[in-house]
């Protein structure tokens, strides 16, 4: 499937789906968080598929920019957009000034290092009850607005989520197939190989990690906005390795594989609800078999699968990873 | 390779399976609820779903209300914020439930007041925060009592030993920290001077730190608010540490399983409490007893020791009941004005008397100041 | 003031040494097998729970209870790695990693379904008469943790360094092929490293619940703190782990004692964060350079 066949099938998708259910739970709600959740597994695939850096405090963005719109546009009256760029400028300085001590560091001890960032964050928005309104979370956060169009329906949300999602995947597809996107791939590969061939790391590792903070940030202060409630408890150091299952069930290093890692996540424990008491335990089992049958993910594993059901040999799996799905 | 197919093939048998599932029942009363059933909570959530099943079962076998049947539709929120966000969406938008009894926490409550103030579905709310029902929302009610009632509680039995200076120690979850605050706010009205403020994480498994700050205060008392595992072992690690003050608990810990845990360092424990605890030690005449005895016994007999919580489940439901059989529909305006008329509902909590500017309707003689004596509760008063 | 700190000082050692355990554990399969097994903790879990049910349950005599739950998860581990991580063999590390979750989200799931959500209490070992050493406080089960971990780092540490089956298990870790090629059986290898730190989880366990209660998800924290400990130490060297889990304890509870309660956790992991940002490979790990 090529890259932009693949963006058109999406494209395509987000738009029938209300049109074909039209009204539906699953489709204004749950594909909703979907699209957010979409949005910030293709964000932190930049940075470990891509850049091959392992974050496990990615949920720490996402609740800077969703607590930023909140406290200014609740308790300062702003508008949300101003207050929505503010989030942003906030989470790309404080990634910024995090990235260069952060980054030296290797393996499990960045995966560590981002993961107690994470949890300082959260930490402090229990803690300042003041500001943040502490475990109970702060609610009644206004709508957004577009020019006097109130985004005030569920599918005016899906409208509104669906697009950003698009944007965010036409934007990671691009990054990855331009010259800084290939810097990153060498990265991922060799670092020192990638440094001796002229790339700086440092500065390419820090630009991706400002950008998946940066887009973390978009889409926590869309949260905050269409919850119109936030709490601590929605960007703990739980989402945080659930974003990061995201990324690795769908396929790492591929921003398809990204979006359906996020969807599959999104639903199955809508589904699994059924269940009651078990649904804690088959949830964990589904994730062992797949991570066990399908270690590459379960997009790339599909296509491979199909691939090699299609070509019969042609192409063998796994056959140059670097390739982005 | 065949085990691939094994997986899609019983992915689409489960898929099957869950539209079977989905498929809408016929004419009934649907009664929603989203309650924290698992996750740190669960004490709550779990008496509550149980206490739920029991009486619409019940109510059912009885015919039901207005001639038809009740559905229990019920999710489980984890204590999560956002889970209670789409649970309480799907619950409007797929289920089309008439009214909602649930919200195990503050948090979750108040994250699903948006939505069923906008979608116009009456909500009774399981949770403590007086946040809840002040300001006055319009299709908001709850039954529990509030957290600032607890603290008024316990400032007026600390008057009444002569005692001024209180130490603070509470959880930093949604009910120790609301608690904190109501605590707080309220010491200077009554004389009482908060002279250490500690709290701690809700997973922590050793408090001896925060207590020996304490010790070291002029504190008269110690006051912890919280729930789980935390006040248990805050009571254990006073008891070891050989601190003599006395220790109160709030409401949170209401429940046989707080005594069990914490042991004979739970002895002359004082805590505010609905007077479902001492059921059967309450004079003939009181007016709740046959309500406490009737609703201990039905828990007891499936479920083990009863708790004051899954008691705000049963007084949530059958508020909402006496409230459909008033509006003789399940018409979603008339049910929230009969609700709001609701007088001398005897519950498990007390005797409700609802108002349009109290969606709560219980006063403080609601509370029992009780005792742990010998392993049980005892009333001072 | 110094019984105080005598105080937070005990406290700090308790709560660290089973921080140790657990991180210890974390080391001993990260050595093995290059896995960070996030379902230590569950172990822990296990352990705790196993036991509380044979005691109370069955009423089985405690000590024998208590064998029979780290027998049990023993088990578990080593079912753990059969089952699980040894069927996944080309996967990377991060899909290893996502396999360990979710193992520990089914363990959680089975410990609920099995036995409920309700905090179990399981009872002290030999009585809960308080020691006392000038104001400061001492529970007999404090020493029981602290010596009962001070005994398995000892016996680890001897097995690794003065035992041919635990050089064994070492040589796969420096290099999985020539240890095969030696002539060392790899699988069993595994096998047992995974059920040393199944037993040094469910030791903690049982060593630790009657001070701290537990329940079917007091395993996310225990794990979490256990790996930042080993993190802290040094993920490469168990004896820096142990170093780390000590280490994190104390600071937890004198920033709870001497800064502020709510910020204690926060304070451990600056704490942590300062110390990596110095020394990338922790306190005690040594740097190693990255292969090209």
């Amino acid at each position: 499937m090529s890259q932009r066949k693949g963006f058109y099938l999406l494209t395509l998708l987000v738009v029938l789906l209300p049109l074909l259910f039209p009204d539906n739970y699953f489709v204004t709600v749950v594909a909703v968080s979907a699209g957010l959740n979409a949005i910030l597994a293709v964000s932190l695939n930049l940075l470990m598929g891509y850049a091959g850096q392992i974050s496990l405090g990615h949920a720490a963005f996402f609740g800077m920019g969703a607590y930023t719109s909140a406290i200014l546009t609740t308790k300062f009256a702003w508008n949300p957009w101003p207050a929505m760029v503010a989030g942003m400028i906030l989470t790309g300085t404080i990634a910024f000034f995090m990235a260069r001590p952060v980054l030296k560091l290797k393996g499990h001890y960045l995966a560590m290092a981002t993961l107690g960032f994470g949890i300082i964050i959260n930490i402090i928005l229990v803690q300042a009850v003041g500001l943040t309104g502490g475990p109970d979370g702060l609610g009644e956060i206004p709508t957004l607005s577009f020019f006097g169009w109130q985004v005030d329906t569920d599918l005016r949300w899906y409208i509104v989520i669906g697009s950003c999602m698009l944007l965010v995947v036409w934007l990671a597809l691009n990054l990855i197939n331009s010259r800084s996107g290939r810097a990153l791939r060498a990265l991922h590969g060799s670092e020192v190989a990638a440094e001796m061939m002229g790339i700086d790391t440092t500065a390419t590792k820090t630009g991706v990690f400002v950008m998946a903070a940066l887009i973390a940030s978009l889409a926590g202060s869309l949260f905050a906005h269409q919850q119109s409630f936030v709490s601590p408890d929605s960007c703990d150091f739980f989402f945080s390795i659930e974003l990061v299952t995201m990324v690795v069930l769908g396929g790492m290093a591929s921003t398809y594989g990204a979006v359906f890692g996020a969807i599959v996540l999104t639903f199955l424990p809508e589904l699994l609800v059924v269940f009651e008491d078990f649904e804690v335990m088959i949830f964990g089992a589904i994730l062992m078999s797949m991570m066990i049958f399908l270690p590459q993910g379960m997009f790339v594993g599909m296509q491979n699968l199909l691939q090699r059901l299609t070509h019969r040999r042609s192409a063998l799996p796994g056959e140059d990873p670097n390739e982005p799905a | 390779m065949s085990i691939r197919k094994n997986i899609t093939a019983s992915m689409g048998a489960l898929c099957l399976t869950l539209a079977a599932g989905l498929v809408q029942a016929g004419d009934t009363i649907k009664i929603g609820s989203f309650l924290a059933v698992t996750g740190p909570a669960s004490f709550l959530g779990d008496p509550e779903l149980k206490t739920l099943q029991m009486y619409v079962q019940e109510i059912n076998a009885k015919g039901g209300v207005n001639g038809k049947q009740l559905e229990l539709i019920h999710y489980d929120t984890s204590g999560k914020a956002k889970e209670a966000v789409n649970f309480t969406k799907r619950l409007v938008k797929k289920d089309r439930v008439d009214l909602i009894v649930g919200g195990s926490t503050s948090g979750t409550t108040m994250a699903a007041i948006p939505i069923v103030e906008k979608n116009r579905i009456p909500f009774i709310s399981l949770a403590g925060s007086v946040k809840i029902i002040d300001p006055v929302k319009k299709w908001v009610f709850k039954v529990p009592h509030t957290d600032r009632m607890a603290a008024a509680k316990i400032f007026a039995d600390m008057k009444k030993r002569g005692l001024t200076k209180l130490a603070l120690i509470s959880g930093d979850g949604g009910f120790g920290k609301s608690g904190r605050a109501q605590t707080m706010e309220l010491a200077p009205t009554h004389g009482i001077k908060i002279v250490a403020d500690e709290s701690y994480g809700k997973k922590d498994t050793d408090m001896t730190a925060q207590l020996t700050k304490i010790r070291d205060t002029d504190a008269q008392a110690i006051l912890n608010f919280g729930f789980g595992a935390g006040p248990a072992i805050v009571t254990k690690n006073v008891h070891h540490l050989g601190i003599k003050l006395p220790l109160y608990q709030s409401h949170g810990v209401a429940s046989k399983k707080y005594i069990a845990l914490a042991g004979v360092a739970a002895e002359g424990v004082r805590l505010p409490a609905a007077a479902l605890l001492v059921a059967d030690k309450l004079a003939d005449g009181e007016k709740q007893k046959p309500v406490l005895i009737s609703y201990k016994s039905a828990f007891e007999a499936k479920h083990g020791a009863v708790s004051t919580f899954g008691g705000h489940a049963y007084d949530g439901l059958m508020i909402a009941v006496e409230a459909l059989k008033r509006a003789g529909s399940a018409d979603k305006a008339k049910v929230r004005d009969e609700i709001e008329k609701t007088q001398g509902f005897i519950g498990t909590g007390g005797v409700f008397n609802i108002t349009a500017k109290d969606h709560l309707g219980l006063g403080l003689d609601a509370f029992k100041m009780l005792e742990i004596k010998g392993g049980d509760w005892v009333v001072v008063e | 003031m110094w019984d105080q700190i005598l105080q937070f000082l005990f406290t700090g050692v308790t709560v660290g040494a089973t921080y140790a355990l657990v991180a210890l554990g974390f080391a001993i399969i990260y050595n093995a097998s290059d896995v960070v097994n996030f379902a230590q903790g569950e172990f822990v879990m296990m352990g705790a729970m196993c036991a509380v049910f044979l005691y109370s349950g069955s009423g089985l005599p405690l000590p024998v209870a208590l064998l029979l739950a780290v027998a049990l998860t023993i088990v578990l581990g080593m079912s753990f790695q059969r089952f699980a991580i040894a069927r996944a063999r080309g996967a990377s590390v991060v899909s290893t990693i996502i396999i360990t979750i979710g193992a520990s989200i089914f363990l959680r799931g089975v410990a609920l379904l099995l036995w409920g959500k309700d905090i179990l209490a399981m009872p002290h070992f030999s009585g809960e008469t308080p020691i006392q050493l000038g104001r400061a406080t001492l529970l007999p089960q404090n020493l029981w943790v602290m010596g009962g971990t001070g005994v398995m780092v000892l016996a680890v540490h001897y097995f690794f360094h003065h035992t041919t089956l635990g050089k064994a298990v070492i040589a796969c870790s420096c290099n999985r092929t020539a240890a095969h090629l030696v002539g060392i059986n790899v699988g069993l290898m595994m096998l047992i490293a995974y059920g040393l730190s199944a037993f040094l989880g469910a030791m903690a366990g049982v060593l630790v619940t009657p001070i701290t209660f537990t329940s079917y998800d007091a395993g996310v924290m225990l794990g979490l703190k256990g790996f930042s400990a080993a993190i802290l130490g040094g993920m490469g060297n168990p004896m820096g782990a142990v170093a780390g889990g000590l280490l994190l304890g104390l600071i937890e509870s004198m920033a709870a004692g001497l800064i502020s309660s709510g910020y204690k956790d926060a304070i451990g992991f600056v704490v942590l964060l300062l110390v990596l940002f110095l020394r990338p490979s922790g306190l005690f790990g040594k740097a190693s350079a990255e292969r090209v």
